[in-house]
């Protein structure tokens, strides 16, 4: 919303001496953005005059046709000027800039030779002022609105101050130049004049019967004020002209100009027709069926049941409080005309806005409530402004309907106190309200005024108090603070966990969630982890789903870093995945304003799939960075797998191995880990093919770890530590290619006894051929009260090597 | 066995070690001095022989003579030690300023590491972090947060839903449902906030998208006001910006906040928009369930990406989403 300088000075006493920036200040005070503040005319310096155009020649013999004009400035002579326009004819009055002038851009205005002439001057376009876009041709001011020789830069009131405010969407009254006007005033404590107290008063004698307002549903007033005699070819007032341009609109017609001029004005949206169009009542309902509208702009729309319309007794006339239709608007040959004004349902206008994805002037305005009573005093405003600028006569003003006023609240004064942490007396609290246009009695009921429809509750008033007295003048606590309280279990280990991979070489990423069907698919998952959510709105519909894994999304990440010329990657991300793990069904929406009932809670509580937090890494080319010692190794399978390992021990849990044939992996290359029965991670050299897909480096790895299947540490129960010496001894055994050494480990582990400490594989020779290999353990044994002698040791390592023996078929190898 | 004798034993030692040139000569001295066979070693064996006063005499004497022998082996040794070391070990004199760590170069991102310190600054003023679904209901993100139903955050243009539209689920807009999981599942006094990754229908650009992190703060207490929000925020501000940032409240419009703000900071000598904050709309503690006569509260929302933007100067959100090591790596882990 644009407000003018020269606008609210209208309304509201702004003195001379404040300048636009503590203007600008005084809005931000109260909740009113300035995104930006226009200093107009500061880039343009006279003389620029009103001239009347005396003679034309018309000069053919150049490429372009161009005119060479007389001039009567008013300086006592003619003076001549080449203009490009065609629009304007002898006796026009336009805007001339004399030399010496400097228009916006700083294009000087000097004598000149040209087309043979010499040019003593120009006559300038809307555009070429700065005062609006229109460059179709010269501006020609209509007659009686100035005279010859006139100040332009003062007529056309070209110096001013533009505020640009956002305005917030529970403040539909200051989306008018009358409610900016009061906010301003109560700000600065300068007298403020509601522009509607004059229209109170105002009557019109009545000269016939109007059209009929009939109101079926979607709004609470409507009033209808029948003009005839209406001269469409009046034109507008100048200053109007000028004030709608400073606010971004462009003149069309003296009636469109008007209701637009009210709008801005006060606040109310309206709409003009030409009554011979009208057959019947206006009224406004809803339609049985739907039905195809062209609207003003020229668009055909499905207007359905669903939309409030204005109609009459044989079509419709409008999307209400959104756009008119082509075929009832004002045209050169309108000479009666009804003015529409409504207090359409906010709700149900932001509905169709939203659902002919249409928002205009006065939808913006109907969506954030209009003031209640305003349709009556707009009607007369405008049947004013037509009476004086068309020469219209006023025929009747009919309405249907009553004002429906937000109701009253019961304030107490102390609870703004309380909320605020400052006190404010109870005088500066009604001040403050009868300021904004409250009724306050001597109980504190407060009957808010009729355009503010946002002040519900003591909380609303709370906000009104503060923003007067402004912010800055509520001081800075800290609230008493718990006595306590630190991260969760999960939490902590979720950063020991990114620290650590970030410790050792890898980088976090953060990848987006959406992905494909397709890639998906590529990546080879089946089941759970191909079954996902859909979004009915994506951002693109090359990714329209959730991800239910993080590897494709580090491996495109890496494929970025890859073709922005890195070699080696070690990367890893932690985050959410969603896989479909229930259907969704109908939305639960208890009521507001209490608290639901525990089932409920429980039900959307479970409305809401599970969604697994995984941590995930790539790794893929060197496994140390290029140095003076050489090349060195490729990751290979065995640092995703240990990168879950030193993840589980880090975390004190347990786990056991089995390979798996687990997509993306290698069906080969790949382990599942195991806690409590459950798979909670996989590691291992990726799929050949997603390699390729990826064009990663080949042999690239990967492990996924599913951070919720993780179970809590437990509570470490300390045994002490035993001082008795330790007694080592070496196995080796011939086992099938196919037998996993994990196996083999836990068959010796499951075989030595409790008083094993340690085994470690200390040597695998695959040599040997007849697929055979030699897997050599080292078996460290250790009692807790006694040396233990040979014999007890040599009996602890049979009973090791005849488990893997009976279960395993492993051959003793002897030396 | 002589008095004179013994201290001939001694002072022949010191002058055979002082005049060992190198440890292998020393060696030999010692061992012809203070050996098993040298004249002191046998004489204390002797002493057992000797009759008892003598023993005591002679026992302290010999006694005396070996700690002075073995005192000036030990300087000897040292001081011929330290020659060879000198000699020696500088002939194995390496460069070590060639690059010694070959791992990777490895960090958080540098979300993460705002997370950590939001979390860590919030957790010492005795605030837990408090997490919840991405994906979430619809009744959580917006109804019990007094967001109508036709609310424009509402719409296809801002929220993505998922399939069927009719579940009201949604990608969460703001972390708020968390603060209504919270209230509706514990009792004041309430001291949260609530980091994570939020979603908005919006393209991404320099400044925008469509994936994004908040942090938000819930506090419910008794006696909760204004002042203690504009405090927290205050020094929130200056554990983010440091000591020097002035924070300003200017009045705005969330639906489940009233009275509502903008909360600016000043910093690097421009007012910049850091988020928004108010005290908690009544309408949204009574659906939580909370006795608006006992408790108050106040909420606030700052977007992590907007505040690692401002603080360390980052011009383009490309760089924090697109995962390009060499922009991560800047950051460490952040200590």
């Amino acid at each position: 919303m644009r407000a003018p300088r020269s606008w609210l000075k209208e309304f509201a006493a702004i003195p001379t001496s404040l300048s636009s920036d503590e203007i600008a200040q005084a809005f931000i005070r109260v909740g009113f953005e300035v995104e930006e503040i226009i200093e107009t005319g500061v880039d343009l310096t006279g003389p620029l005059v009103i001239g009347d155009v005396v003679s034309i020649e018309e000069i053919t013999e150049f490429k372009k046709p161009i005119r060479f004009v007389g001039l009567d400035c008013g300086e006592g002579k003619i003076r001549f000027v080449i203009c490009g326009a065609f629009n304007f004819k002898v006796g026009d009055l336009v805007v001339v800039a004399l030399p010496g002038a400097v228009l916006p851009g700083g294009f000087e205005i000097a004598q000149r030779e040209t087309y043979g002439k010499i040019s003593d001057g120009m006559i300038c376009s809307s555009r070429e002022l700065a005062l609006s876009d229109e460059h179709a041709g010269i501006m020609v001011i209509a007659p009686g609105q100035a005279h010859i020789g006139d100040d332009a830069i003062v007529l056309l009131e070209i110096n001013d101050t533009i505020f640009d405010i956002a305005v917030n969407p529970d403040r539909g009254y200051a989306l008018s130049i009358r409610g900016l006007a009061r906010e301003i005033a109560g700000v600065l404590g300068l007298s403020y004049t509601d522009p509607v107290e004059a229209l109170r008063s105002c009557e019109f004698e009545e000269r016939g019967i109007g059209v009929k307002p009939v109101l079926e549903t979607g709004a609470s007033v409507l009033y209808l004020t029948t003009l005839g005699n209406y001269n469409p070819q009046s034109p507008t007032p100048l200053w109007i002209i000028r004030r709608l341009e400073k606010m971004g609109m462009r003149s069309i017609s003296l009636a469109v100009d008007i209701t637009n001029y009210v709008m801005l004005e006060l606040g109310q949206p309206m709409h003009a027709f030409d009554r011979s169009e009208i057959s019947g009542d206006i009224r406004i309902g809803r339609l049985k069926t739907g039905e195809s509208f062209i609207t003003l702009d020229s668009q055909e729309r499905n207007v359905s049941p669903d939309d409030v319309v204005v109609m009459d007794d044989k079509r419709t006339l409008a999307i209400a409080g959104i756009m008119g239709g082509a075929g009832s608007e004002i045209n050169e040959l309108t000479t009666e005309l009804v003015i529409e004004a409504a207090r359409f349902d906010p709700m149900a206008i932001a509905k169709s806005s939203r659902r002919h994805k249409l928002s205009t002037e006065a939808s913006r305005r109907f969506e954030r409530s209009v003031d209640a009573s305003l349709a009556q005093f707009a009607s007369a405003r405008c049947a004013q402004l037509l009476i004086e600028f068309a020469g219209a006569v006023h025929i009747q003003t009919r309405s249907s309907g009553k004002p429906v006023y937000a109701p009253i609240v019961q304030l107490d004064p102390q609870y703004i106190s309380r909320v605020l942490g400052i006190d404010v007396p109870e005088q500066k609290i009604c001040e403050i309200l009868t300021m904004l246009g409250c009724d306050v009695d001597a109980d504190f009921n407060v009957d808010p005024p009729s355009w503010r429809w946002d002040l519900t509750q003591p909380a609303d008033f709370v906000e009104e108090v503060a923003r007067m007295l402004g912010y800055d003048s509520i001081p800075s606590h800290l609230p008493p603070r718990p006595l306590h309280a630190s991260l969760t279990a999960a939490q902590k280990r979720r950063r020991a966990i990114a620290l650590s991979l970030a410790a050792q070489g890898l980088s976090e990423v953060q990848t987006f969630p959406f992905t494909n069907d397709a890639l998906i698919a590529s990546m080879g998952y089946v089941a759970e982890r191909a079954s996902t959510y859909r979004l009915a709105n994506p951002m693109s519909e090359d990714n329209p789903v959730l991800r239910t894994h993080l590897l494709p999304g580090l491996a495109q990440v890496a494929q970025r870093n890859i073709g922005r010329g890195a070699k080696d990657i070690a990367i890893f991300e932690i985050a959410s995945i969603f896989r479909n793990s229930q259907d969704l069904g109908p939305a639960i929406s208890p009521e507001l304003g209490a608290k639901p009932s525990d089932n409920i809670i429980a039900d959307i509580f479970a409305s809401v799939p599970v969604q697994h937090l995984h941590c995930a890494g790539l790794l893929g080319g060197k496994i140390e960075r290029e140095s003076w010692r050489g090349k060195a190794r490729s990751f290979d399978h065995n640092d995703a797998i240990a990168h879950v390992e030193r993840i589980l021990e880090l975390s004190n849990l347990s786990y056991s191995l089995k390979r798996s044939d687990f997509a993306p992996w290698h069906p080969g290359r790949c382990v599942e880990f195991i806690i409590d029965g459950r798979p909670v991670a996989h590691a291992g050299e990726l799929h050949p093919r997603v390699v390729e897909q990826f064009s990663l480096p080949l042999r690239s790895v990967a492990f996924v770890i599913n951070l919720d299947a993780l179970p809590q540490t437990p509570m470490v129960r300390a045994q002490s530590v035993a001082v008795m010496p330790p007694a080592t001894q070496d196995v080796s055994l011939i086992v099938d290619t196919s037998v996993l050494a994990g196996d083999i480990e836990a068959a010796l582990r499951e075989g030595a006894g409790e008083l094993l400490e340690s085994i470690t594989l200390f040597d695998r020779y695959a040599a040997i051929g007849e697929g055979k290999v030699s897997l050599a353990f080292t078996l460290t044994f250790r009692a807790p009260d006694r040396t233990l002698t040979g014999d007890e040791v040599s009996a602890m390592r049979e009973a090791a090597t005849a488990v893997a023996v009976n279960k395993y078929g492993a051959e003793v190898r002897t030396a | 066995m002589r008095e004179d004798e013994i201290a001939s034993w001694v002072s022949d030692a010191h002058a055979a070690f002082a005049a060992a040139a190198d440890l292998d000569t020393l060696k030999i001295a010692r061992l012809t001095h203070s050996g098993d066979k040298s004249p002191i070693a046998l004489a204390s064996r002797g002493l057992g022989a000797l009759p008892a006063d003598e023993k005591m005499q002679y026992g302290k004497l010999i006694g005396d003579a070996k700690a002075s022998i073995a005192s000036s082996l030990a300087d000897a040794t040292s001081v011929l030690e330290a020659e060879r070391d000198m000699k020696v070990l500088l002939e194995e004199i390496l460069d070590v300023t060639l690059a010694s760590n070959r791992s990777h170069r490895g960090g958080l991102h540098p979300i993460s590491i705002m997370k950590n310190e939001i979390s860590d600054f919030f957790i010492e003023q005795g605030y837990s972090v408090q997490e919840g679904p991405e994906m979430e209901s619809g009744w959580l993100n917006f109804d019990a947060l007094n967001i109508p139903p036709d609310h424009p955050a509402r719409t296809m243009q801002d929220t993505f839903f998922l399939e069927p539209i009719e579940s009201g689920i949604v990608l969460r807009t703001q972390t708020s449902p968390v603060q209504i999981r919270t209230m509706l599942t514990s009792s004041p006094p309430i001291y949260i906030i609530s980091p994570g990754r939020t979603f908005r229908a919006d393209g991404l650009d320099a400044t925008h998208s469509p994936v994004f992190h908040q942090v938000e703060g819930l506090v419910v207490d008794r006696g909760i006001t204004m002042a203690h929000l504009k405090g927290t925020l205050d020094n929130f501000a200056q554990a983010m910006f440091g000591p020097d940032v002035t924070t300003r409240l200017r009045p705005s419009f969330f639906p489940f906040t009233e009275p509502s703000a903008e909360v600016d900071i000043y910093f690097n000598n421009r007012w910049i928009e850091w988020g928004g904050c108010g005290m908690v709309n009544p309408k949204v503690l009574q659906t939580c369930g909370i006795d608006t006569e006992i408790f108050s509260g106040f909420a606030f929302g700052m977007g992590i990406e907007r505040t690692l933007m401002v603080r360390h100067g980052i011009t383009d959100m490309h760089d924090i989403v697109e995962g390009d090591l060499r922009f991560t790596r800047q950051f460490g882990v952040g200590l």
